[in-house]
């Protein structure tokens, strides 16, 4: 059995969460002023940017522009060099075989919900730029281009939520124990670097919650359409991962709920009026 | 040390609210991506909703509702320009292809500008010869502002402009400022001659162009001739502070037409014009401003 228990005896975790608790989301809206579109999001100690260029016509005339009936989204998922809190520095923000394919995975779940149908021959480019990394970064980085695709004014089908949801990994043979009563899953939520660095099992997934009171919503097994999920670290035995995913997708919710919210008090604040 | 060539640097944690509004005036109902609008079907479809697999009628960007007749839409605070025929707009040339200009105007795609849709040189009724193709960045090059009109707007939502009427054409000397479309509110006039001595170009695309001479150039050349004399010192400070208050208005969302725009340069004469770009000073004439936007309705 690898890792620490993950939660202790009283249910705590390593930073006083319940197993199911959120860290504290900060969110503001707005904060360039050359993009279109921009955010940026705090999820405890993990620090994200997003930007938002577009629309606009292709430039660079090298591949002849796009020519085809839909739009491009062109994303560029990048970690500061100094994000990381244990002193190190990374070498370069992006290139890497890892931030590349965070960038391919984020363009994904932009997909999900930008209509690229409405905008033929043009491009639509997401900057994220992940400040201080504390775990969960993928999760954030989708959180905040989300946010800034609203701010820009995109027409999107809904939110577009990543969570993580962490299981200490144990043996098959295993007993599967703690079904959890709820029937809102197993395994800590939104998992942190420590968490996330004890060897357990982490499942990240990237859903559409849909509002509160909409169908998805209804059937609790079903709920919420996942758009990207992906597993690292140790093995799982697979009667463990619906649980893991219940617990994930509990986390959009209520994610999303609080994004919402943000979403709503700028809209109330940067209303243009005129007396 | 002297006080103009004092930096002033701040802390993140000071930097001012300029948002005038805090929340609490007359609210109207926002909708975010992905809420239920209407779940009735006799409703027609406008921008930013879409209908989703249940037939329900469902926001798709964050905004204030906007009900005609039966059409239902959302409009976001801050889009894209789309354009209307008929708009006054300003934008950049970025590209010269056959027999047409791309300019850039802040919408999704780039806007063309038509040779034939111009005034060249020689009169309305020239013939345009195919030398004239070859000689079209002689009028208008990579690089030169135009202001134009809307003429056409394509099925692919880019649009096509003109500037057959003499007011339109080349901009010479000023400042281009961007701010969002939905800032600059709608009006039979676009184009101010200010008695300050500027003339202020509010194009509906959201972009701003502050003009520093008023006495116009030569037209008669098709708008192509730019007036680059030198323009003194007091009409350049006059810009700067002009723009500075435009940038000022735009932070705190008030609406720019040519009232606030003169107010918020009335009020802003108690600064000097580098002051105006503290955001301090910035609030305080946009605060001013809203108030005698205020009291004129009153």
């Amino acid at each position: 059995m690898s890792g620490q228990d993950l939660v202790s005896d009283q249910g705590l975790r390593v930073d006083g969460r319940r197993a199911n608790e959120l860290r504290q989301i900060r969110v503001r809206m707005g904060v360039f002023g050359q993009s279109d579109g921009s955010a940026y999001l705090e999820q405890g100690n993990t620090k994200v940017l997003a930007a938002v260029y577009g629309p606009h016509q292709p430039r660079g005339g090298g591949r002849g522009g796009n020519r085809s009936g839909t739009g491009i989204i062109n994303c560029q998922y990048s970690m500061a060099v100094f994000s990381f809190s244990a002193g190190e520095r990374k070498k370069r923000p992006r290139g890497d075989r890892k931030t590349q394919e965070t960038s391919l995975q984020l363009r994904r779940a932009i997909e999900a919900i930008v209509q690229v149908e409405l905008y033929p021959r043009s491009q639509i480019d997401v900057f994220v730029e992940v400040l201080q990394s504390d775990g969960s970064d993928y999760c954030a980085a989708v959180n905040a281009a989300t946010l800034a695709l609203i701010d820009a004014g995109i027409p999107i089908k809904d939110y577009s939520v990543g969570c993580t949801a962490t299981i200490a990994s144990m043996g098959a043979s295993e007993e599967v124990d703690s079904k959890d009563e709820t029937g809102s899953g197993t395994g800590i939520v939104d998992a942190n670097h420590m968490e996330e660095c004890t060897g357990a099992t982490t499942l990240t997934v990237v859903a559409l919650p849909g509002a509160p009171g909409s169908n998805y919503e209804s059937d609790t097994d079903n709920s919420g359409l996942v758009v990207v999920a992906q597993g690292t670290g140790a093995r799982l035995h697979l009667s463990r991962l619906e649980g893991l995913r219940q617990r994930a997708l509990q986390g959009c919710r209520d994610t999303r709920v609080i994004l919402d919210q943000a979403v709503r008090f700028h809209l109330t604040t940067h209303d243009p009026h005129f007396i | 040390m002297n006080d103009e060539d004092m930096i002033r640097v701040r802390l993140a944690v000071h930097r001012t609210n300029t948002n005038l509004s805090n929340g609490d005036h007359g609210m109207p109902r926002y909708y975010t991506p992905g809420e239920e609008v209407c779940s009735q079907p006799d409703f027609m479809r406008g921008h930013g909703t879409y209908m989703d697999d249940n037939d329900t009628l469902r926001a798709s960007v964050a905004g204030v509702l906007e009900k005609v007749n039966k059409l239902i839409s959302v409009k976001p605070l801050k889009a894209r320009y789309q354009g209307e025929i008929g708009d006054v707009i300003v934008g950049r040339i970025t590209e010269l292809q056959q027999k047409r200009w791309k300019v850039d105007t802040n919408s999704k795609l780039d806007s063309a500008l038509l040779l034939s849709s111009v005034n060249l040189p020689g009169g309305e009724l020239r013939r345009r010869s195919a030398e004239d193709e070859q000689t079209m960045r002689r009028y208008l090059q990579e690089g030169d502002l135009i202001c134009a009109e809307v003429q056409n707007v394509f099925a692919d939502g880019s649009l096509s402009l003109h500037t057959r009427v003499l007011k339109y054409g080349k901009l010479s000397q000023g400042i281009l400022l961007k701010v969002p479309p939905s800032l600059i509110k709608r009006k039979k006039v676009h184009f101010h001659n200010l008695l300050i001595g500027a003339n202020l170009i509010l194009g509906n695309n959201g972009y701003v162009w502050i003009g520093a001479s008023i006495h116009n150039t030569d037209r008669t050349e098709g708008g192509f001739a730019q007036d680059l004399s030198r323009i003194p010192q007091q009409d350049r400070e006059m810009c700067a502070r002009l723009r500075n208050c435009i940038l000022a208005l735009a932070r705190s969302n008030i609406l720019l037409t040519d009232t606030s725009v003169i107010y918020a340069y009335d009020e802003s004469t108690k600064y000097s014009a580098n002051e105006l770009l503290q955001p301090e000073a910035a609030l305080d004439v946009a605060l001013l401003t809203q108030q005698r936007l205020g009291e004129r309705i009153d």
